[in-house]
């Protein structure tokens, strides 16, 4: 066995922004050496970033040109501070502007940064206020989940406000992450020490099954590049008809699962065979029975 | 909404206690950095870690390093790893600015060995 | 309590003719001198235990809701109990009921144990139960073991290594009772361990032959054994446990966690001591620089051509770490301490590798492992957290008395080893330094540490926290882990200080400042003589062997994840539930 020279889990924001576009197509805005740092974090006497934990700029993949942005989850948890913000937000204000083929977002990111409050909430608003206007004027926008701090709170919204959501196994998508579950709820509500238990209720697989994300790929940046390049090629729309699909099969979601409390009995119920094993098996072998998951959302709606 | 964000900005704050210490040394340089970048960043400012960002620079000749740590106290052990780094590589007209997170002496070394070797495309 | 029944009448130390002559007749008067009261004890405690158990005893297994009557039952004040207390496997169902007898009719116990890892294990001390302990490690509760100490409420005879320990049982530390854990016991109290043997054969043996009594835990009572570990008649009671046994997953180590630096560190050790001394037969401490140096092999080691010349045989516990070395033909045999949660069903598949036995499952055995360690390795190598300017080593530090477990025993140069092989005389000869002394080889002895631990504490000191603990706790001498004369190679991010090398004290302090890093310690160095010593081989730098420490990346690494890990496995590495971050 080999294991992948380039493990997109482990690299930093910029080496997965290097990794996923083109060789050597990378642009950037506000570029570290502008050092425009968040100045609530200096006020409280914090350590800064220059670029306050987001990367955003342009380039290719596979020659389809993109504006693109990548959270850094080792810098305060990825969480959105006014700064960090006010780039994803301009980085939708440009897309309606230059019309790329689509913007991209590496998410990784614990939700608002707490330091910064209000003006982290209000920035998370005005970036999902920005992206869907983006969509409106038919700009495509994909998500790429997967690294150590998973994509929670506000940015697991803004993830599931886009086109498509590419997940990799082992990233976590979610509203309330699993300590702050654990800690408003109680260790019987979730037991967040219990990792298997964390992944098997945000973790990739499950969010594949229930239909929340739409490509599920190994950790490998070619694998990762190609299905940015299908998601591109993929039909995509943002008319009332396609919103409406989308409420129903949720509402069926409730129906179907709300009672269940163990992802477990959530692919029993969905009639997957042997739900047990499914967190160990590798991708090519949890596809195939994936997809008769995935044909039970999109059956009658 | 607020519950959400205090999973990632709680294990943050518990590891940064002390106050920031701001340090600033000035090395003489042996030779300009070669190479066409006009900046380099390497690292992240995450736990034991830190970023450390390179820019050629007229300073007449000098290497200023500007450090920003979350660890104070530690000034002399600074001034001995980048008077070592200094000697190492003898960039002058360079701008060195780090921003740390409590990253061991080894780190730093090796950080700005690497920014070195990102800024001028070859071994110090 | 072995002085218990001495005669106070005369002072001990003024023999006479006329005591002699007494001595002589007492001889001769032998025959009113019992010779089995141990035996005699032995049975009056059974049968005041069958008493006690009145009718839940069915032949040697009784009913757990008398678990605390029996204990009380079976143990007098002052007796010398082993509660199996293992790195791994823990009595833990019996210790717990340990910790409900009535300390009125049960105190003054002396634990020998060889690890104290329980809260029910300090509980003990706490409750008046037990006053003295003899053991070997201490982990999560070396915090509490130490205040204590300095409350005056144990006292420690000593802090021993394993086979020191199991070599006192059959001297002068022979427990009086024992409780251990097992797998599983038939209707006659057979008993199966599973793949955690541990200690479990070395209490029973000191304790069954020599008057003691033999209480099991067992997670299941079957009809048929898949094997039988210990023998029925060495046992005295079983009892099925509510809860299977606790074990717990210490040799496991996530790779993701393998930081830039220890990469760095596992290359220079693999071309700087392993290839450099051929080391074949080896033993490897438990923390992340050795687990970096297990996923170096099939990378690194690989491209440096050192399959087959390396790494072949191991006294090891079943490191998930390891994997990716045994699937690339690195390891040929391992034999172990104990085994590791989640590696059973892989350890079972790979019979060629590990010891099994004829149900398939894994043997382990500390004892003979520890033995091993001592006499067919070559080398040792392990962390620290404290080292001093003569080398010697220690995880003792202030408020924490930890122990040492293994690293005493397999990190010390064994005088009685014979047999050679190219790594242990070469280091021989590099001790012997040209002076024309009896040829002999020398146990290669690593010890591996960053210069700054976490929180930026210095790994490197002038003088060991272990001299204020063994003055505050009244310990005779330091507890030192590995002492400085049997460590050979000092080895940190900044290189390798080879002390075989080192001519005289001096030469010992500077080649240790020279790769302290910028630590105090380091920062005093000689420069002038740090050059030197590098000239003369004892410092060795990573560029000095061509590594270059830019490259110490973790795509080094075989496996970054624990997923990783079990696709190295083929499946059959099943990580506890803690681990599974996918």
């Amino acid at each position: 066995m080999i294991v992948p020279r380039t493990s997109y889990v482990e690299a930093t924001a910029r080496r997965r922004v290097e990794a996923v576009l083109d060789h050597d197509s990378f642009w950037e805005f506000l570029p570290p050496e502008e050092r425009v740092t968040s100045p609530h974090l200096s006020q409280l006497d914090l350590p800064v970033a220059f670029d306050d934990g987001v990367v955003v700029g342009g380039g290719t993949v596979q020659g389809r040109r993109v504006l693109l942005a990548a959270q850094e989850g080792a810098f305060m948890g990825g969480a959105v501070g006014e700064v960090h913000g006010a780039k994803l937000t301009g980085l939708f204000a440009r897309a309606v502007d230059e019309r790329p083929d689509a913007v991209v977002l590496l998410l990784e990111s614990g939700g608002v940064r707490l330091h910064e409050a209000n003006a982290g909430l209000i920035a998370v608003s005005e970036i999902i206020r920005a992206l869907l206007a983006a969509r409106g004027r038919g700009i495509r926008v994909l998500a790429v989940i997967g690294g150590g701090v998973g994509c929670f709170g506000g940015m697991g919204i803004v993830a599931r406000c886009c086109d498509a959501v590419i997940m990799l196994e082992e990233g976590r998508l979610g509203m309330s992450g699993p300590e702050v579950i654990e800690m408003a709820g109680g260790v019987e509500e979730l037991d967040s020490r219990d990792k298997a238990l964390v992944w098997r209720t945000f973790g990739g697989k499950h969010r594949y099954l229930l239909g929340d994300c739409e490509y599920l790929v190994e950790d490998d940046v070619a694998a990762i590049r190609e299905s940015i390049h299908q998601a591109l090629e993929a039909a995509s729309g943002f008319e009332l008809e396609q919103l409406e699909a989308e409420h129903a099969l949720l509402e069926k979601r409730l129906r179907e699962l709300a009672h269940l409390h163990d992802a477990i009995d959530m692919w029993r119920a969905l009639g997957l065979p042997d739900p047990d094993t499914l967190p160990m098996l590798d991708l090519a072998r949890f596809t195939p029975i994936a997809h008769r998951a995935r044909s039970f959302w999109k059956g009658e709606g | 909404m607020v519950g959400w964000a205090v999973s990632a900005a709680s294990t943050f704050s518990s590891l940064v206690k002390t106050t920031m210490e701001h340090l600033e040394f000035t090395f003489p340089g042996r030779r300009a950095a070669t190479g066409r970048k006009h900046a380099v960043l390497v690292g992240v400012v995450g736990s034991g870690n830190l970023e450390v960002l390179l820019e050629p620079k007229p300073l007449g000749g000098a290497c200023q390093i500007v450090v920003k740590t979350a660890v104070a106290g530690f000034g002399e052990i600074w001034q001995a790893v980048l008077e070592d780094f200094c000697r190492r590589h003898g960039l002058g007209d360079l701008l060195v600015s780090i921003n740390d997170l409590g990253a061991t002496p080894a780190v730093v070394a090796l950080r700005l060995d690497q920014a070195v070797h990102e800024l001028e495309g070859s071994g110090p | 309590m072995e002085g218990r029944d001495a005669s106070p009448r005369r002072p001990p130390n003024s023999p006479t003719l006329e005591d002699a002559r007494r001595k002589a007749g007492a001889v001769a008067v032998s025959k009113e001198r019992q010779w089995d009261i141990g035996r005699q004890r032995r049975a009056e405690k059974i049968e005041r235990a069958k008493v006690a158990l009145s009718g839940s005893l069915r032949g040697k297994i009784f009913s757990r809701d008398r678990t605390v009557v029996l204990l009380e039952a079976l143990l007098s004040p002052g007796d010398r109990v082993c509660q199996e207390g293992n790195n791994q496997k823990q009595a833990d169902f019996l210790a717990q009921a340990l910790t409900e007898v009535d300390p009125s009719r049960v105190n003054n116990l002396h634990v020998v144990q060889s690890v104290v890892a329980l809260p029910e294990h300090i509980e003990i001390f706490e409750r008046g139960i037990a006053a003295r302990l003899d053991f070997c490690f201490c982990g999560p509760q070396a915090g509490r073991l130490t205040a204590l100490l300095h409350e005056g409420r144990v006292s420690v005879g000593a802090i021993h290594n394993y086979l020191e320990l199991f070599g006192r049982y059959f001297i002068d530390l022979t427990p009086q009772v024992s409780l251990i854990a097992a797998q599983a016991a038939d209707s006659q109290g057979n008993l199966y361990t599973g793949p955690n043997t541990e200690d479990t054969p070395a209490i029973v043996e000191a304790t069954a032959f020599r008057g003691g009594i033999v209480v099991a835990q067992v997670n299941e009572i079957v009809d048929r054994l898949p094997r039988v570990d210990v023998p029925a008649d060495w046992v005295d009671f079983v009892v099925q446990s509510p809860h299977p046994h606790l074990v717990e997953p210490l040799f496991t180590r996530d790779p993701a966690l393998i930081s830039e630096i220890q990469i760095l560190m596992a290359m220079t050790a693999i071309k700087g001591i392993y290839a450099e001394y051929g080391v074949q037969h080896l033993n490897h401490g438990i923390g992340f620089d050795t687990a970096a140096i297990e996923l170096l092999l099939p990378t690194y080691a690989e491209s440096l051509g050192l399959k087959g010349r390396i790494c072949r045989h191991w006294a090891l516990n079943p490191h998930p770490t390891l994997i990716p070395a045994i699937e690339s033909g690195f390891v040929e045999s391992v034999h172990s301490f104990g085994s590791e949660s989640g590696m059973e069903r892989y350890v079972a598949a790979r019979s060629d590798v590990f010891f099994t036995g004829a149900d398939g499952s894994m043997r382990s055995n500390r004892a003979f492992c520890q033995t091993a360690g001592l006499y067919a390795c070559d080398l040792f190598i392990g962390s620290t957290l404290q080292i001093d300017l003569a080398g010697n080593s220690s995880t003792a530090t202030k408020g924490r008395m930890t122990g040492f477990g293994g690293a005493p025993n397999m990190g010390s140069d064994a005088r009685g080893r014979r047999h050679p092989t190219p790594a242990w005389l070469k280091a021989g000869e590099q001790a012997r330094r040209g002076r024309d002394r009896m040829p002999r080889g020398r146990k290669l002895v690593v010890q591996i540490a960053e210069s700054f631990r976490e929180h930026m504490v210095s790994t490197f000191v002038e003088r060991l926290d272990a001299w204020d603990l063994a003055a505050a706790a009244g310990l005779d001498i330091p507890p030192v882990m590995i002492y400085g004369e049997d460590v050979t190679h000092i080895l940190t991010e900044e290189g390798i200080a080879n002390l075989l090398l080192c001519r005289d004290e001096e030469d010992v302090e500077q080649a240790i400042r020279g790769v302290a890093g910028y630590t105090d310690v380091g920062r005093k160095r000689d420069r002038r003589m740090v050059e030197n010593l590098r000239d003369r081989g004892v410092i060795t730098r990573p560029e000095d062997l061509g590594i270059d420490p830019r490259l110490a990346t973790r795509d080094l690494l075989a496996a970054r994840s624990m997923k990783d890990l079990v696709r190295w496995s083929g499946g059959l590495y099943q990580p506890p539930a803690r681990f599974r971050h996918w």
